[in-house]
């Protein structure tokens, strides 16, 4: 059977067109509100991500911090995060959503359970920040005996032996960050670069469904549309940070934002 | 499955092909992004510890511009004063700088003028290695940044005005605790977007496996200069030594110890208890933490059932962090070594009786080794010998130490 995140790329594909992928943060600024943002975006939305905040993150920038900093803040627990995607999957059954966050939570919680949650919950697939390749054959493996997908992540400095084993230990969507940064850097080298590495890795393999993440915002989305996806996420945590600042609900802003985003990939 | 040491292999190298020491402590559990600038250190420490020239100069440069071998002296006046064990230490705050931390950030500095890097980037707690890494990188030529936790810009001054004037730029992290934990995390992003033109230096036996090895390598000078001055002294290695060392992430600790590895003395590793009535400590050793991954590495890490990072307190920030090096949790689970802590009072009560009795004046985190060193030594025989790493000076703790004991006095 096919996956519904390779079903949604098909979809987008046909309506030549990247998926939208949006990340936002597990209970951020409220369980409740981030629960009704899903619900909103999802609308927009092809693909979300929705990260399961750590306190001592070593590859997020300062926007998704204060996203994992508010959520945590909170109280929000693993079980909460999960709680939040058994919601929402029982309104959006076919809206592939993806777990995304670093890996001693996993250790702390046990890779079966933990997967046995995401699977009971709905959670069609995993990004491990801190389980690079080869480490994450295991856990991998074990995604895919549950029919999970495992986001593979590579990166400008990957070098192409070690794409090509990535690619071929891929499951259904692949992760390229677009440069050297942290979440939610300024893009620092140009969409036209960017779609040059992209389409060299892409070339390994034309059918994997590779997506771009890392300092994607509504200025620069509209450049890499070739792309199969794209990941938007700290610019949707700052938006959250400003509508809060500013006394707005951030659901409606979210909706927006979102929708804006989607317009300028059509 | 039993743990165990392997004699004759170098502690830093008993891991397997996954890094990993004892199967669970350690590895490399990283970015993407970090995974070819650390398979390139990697292999490039690999090859310059075999290579004589590069041995030839950093001995060169321990010598002449460290200053090796740092003194290793007799406490009478403390033996005398406790009438139980022998008391020696090794003046390790001798070294240029005050502390152990210049091994580690000599080393890391000729590497990375081997990998061609002009900028140098490293986290600090107590501003040690903070300072030790802006010397080095002043004295190399290279550009530096030091992350250091806000709350430890306030309270380790001097080493703040020390970094200052090396012409390092201190970056004040202002996330989570604000200390030492967050300056790592802080440091290591910003290694994840600038690695393709710096270096990090990770001022601890922590983070991915590389650091914990170099780190690891480079004070394992302490040791190498510490065999030979106990054979001086004693004639041989006493069957009765005891090596006492504070532990904060482990890097004196690990250099003091490694060429007694193979010997029969006793290594004991103090962690920072905390105030006392205090629930907050650093000593996941000694309070029975859990495996987690920090910094890139498995470890005994101080967490809730979650795995969020706990919160850590202690009077001494060199000490202040919640994970220790997979070194130790090795040398912990294998008992080659054991662990214990110290409480702030016991600390400042031993600084002040040490730097009444000894003209030495030790820092606040070996203050936590001569706390132990002080309660063991009463109950022990004059045949027994304990050796204390004293490993930094207190010079960097004058306004700690005159709030809590109304004077400093140098």
């Amino acid at each position: 059977m096919r996956s519904s995140i390779a079903l949604t790329f098909e979809k987008c594909k046909k309506e030549k067109r990247p998926a939208l992928i949006t990340y936002t943060v597990a209970g951020d600024n409220t369980q409740n509100n981030s629960l009704k943002i899903l619900n909103k975006i999802s609308k927009h939305a092809d693909i979300l991500e929705l990260g399961f905040p750590h306190n001592t993150p070593i590859a997020d920038g300062g926007q998704i911090q204060g996203s994992s900093y508010r959520a945590l803040n909170n109280g929000l627990k693993l079980k909460d995060v999960f709680q939040i995607v058994k919601r929402f999957k029982r309104k959006n059954p076919d809206k592939p959503l993806i777990l995304m966050g670093y890996y001693n939570l996993i250790y702390q919680s046990g890779e079966n359970n933990f997967l046995r949650k995401c699977k009971t919950s709905g959670v069609d697939g995993c990004i491990i920040v801190d389980l690079p390749h080869p480490e994450n054959k295991k856990f991998a493996a074990k995604c895919k005996k549950k029919s999970m997908n495992f986001i593979q992540l590579i990166s400008p400095t990957t070098p192409f032996d070690r794409m090509k084993k990535i690619i071929k230990d891929s499951h259904d969507m692949v992760y390229y960050i677009s440069m050297l940064s942290t979440t939610g850097g300024k893009l620092k080298v140009s969409p036209k670069n960017i779609l040059k590495n992209y389409f060299k890795i892409k070339r390994i393999n034309p059918k994997k469904n590779i997506v771009i993440g890392f300092g994607i915002t509504d200025k620069t989305i509209s450049a890499l549309k070739s792309a199969n996806g794209l990941v938007v996420g700290s610019m949707l945590c700052k938006s959250i940070t400003n509508s809060l600042k500013m006394r707005q609900n951030p659901v409606t802003k979210l909706d927006k934002v979102v929708y804006n985003l989607k317009k300028k990939i059509l | 499955m039993k743990l165990k040491i392997k004699k004759g292999i170098p502690l830093i190298d008993q891991h397997d092909k996954n890094f990993m020491y004892g199967g669970k402590f350690g590895g490399n559990f990283i970015p993407e992004t970090l995974k070819k600038p650390i398979d390139d250190l990697t292999k490039l420490f690999s090859k310059l510890r075999k290579d004589q020239k590069f041995l030839k100069e950093r001995d060169y440069h321990f010598k002449n511009y460290v200053g090796a071998p740092t003194p290793f002296i007799k406490l009478e006046n403390l033996t005398d004063h406790l009438r139980g064990a022998q008391i020696y230490a090794k003046v390790v705050s001798e070294a240029n700088g005050g502390a152990h931390k210049i091994y580690n950030a000599t080393v890391h500095c000729l590497i990375a003028k081997k990998a061609g890097k002009k900028f140098i980037v490293g986290d600090t707690g107590a501003g040690y290695a903070g300072k030790m890494l802006s010397m080095a990188a002043k004295k190399f030529g290279l550009k530096c940044k030091i992350f250091m936790g806000a709350k430890d810009i306030k309270r380790q001054r001097p080493n703040v005005e020390a970094m200052r004037k090396n012409g390092a730029k201190i970056v004040p992290v202002t996330t989570g605790s604000q200390t030492l934990v967050d300056a790592v995390s802080e440091c290591m992003r910003y290694w994840v977007a600038n690695c393709d033109t710096t270096h990090m230096c990770v001022g601890s036996t922590v983070g991915p496996n590389i650091f914990v090895k170099i780190c690891a390598w480079s004070t394992a000078q302490i040791s190498r200069e510490l065999f030979k001055q106990v054979k001086e002294e004693f004639g041989k290695i006493p069957s009765k030594m005891k090596l006492l060392n504070c532990v904060g992430g482990g890097s004196s600790a690990m250099g003091f110890w490694n060429e007694f590895m193979d010997t029969d003395a006793e290594f004991i590793g103090i962690e920072a208890g905390g105030p006392k009535n205090s629930k907050l400590h650093a000593a996941p050793l000694t309070n029975g933490s859990k495996i987690g991954i920090l910094h890139g590495a498995a470890q005994y890490v101080i967490q809730d059932k979650e795995g969020q990072i706990g919160s850590t307190e202690s009077i001494s920030a060199g000490l202040d962090y919640p994970g220790i090096s997979p070194l130790h949790c090795f040398l912990k689970d294998t008992k080659r070594a054991r662990y214990t802590s110290a409480s702030d009072e016991d600390a400042l009560n031993a600084y002040k009786l040490v730097s009444k009795l000894e003209n030495i004046s030790p820092s606040l985190e070996p203050s936590h080794a001569f706390a132990e060193a002080i309660k063991l030594a009463i109950k022990l025989k004059s045949s027994d010998v304990i050796i204390v790493n004293s490993c930094g000076d207190s010079l960097k703790d004058k306004d700690i130490i005159k709030q809590k004991l109304g004077s400093y006095i140098r």
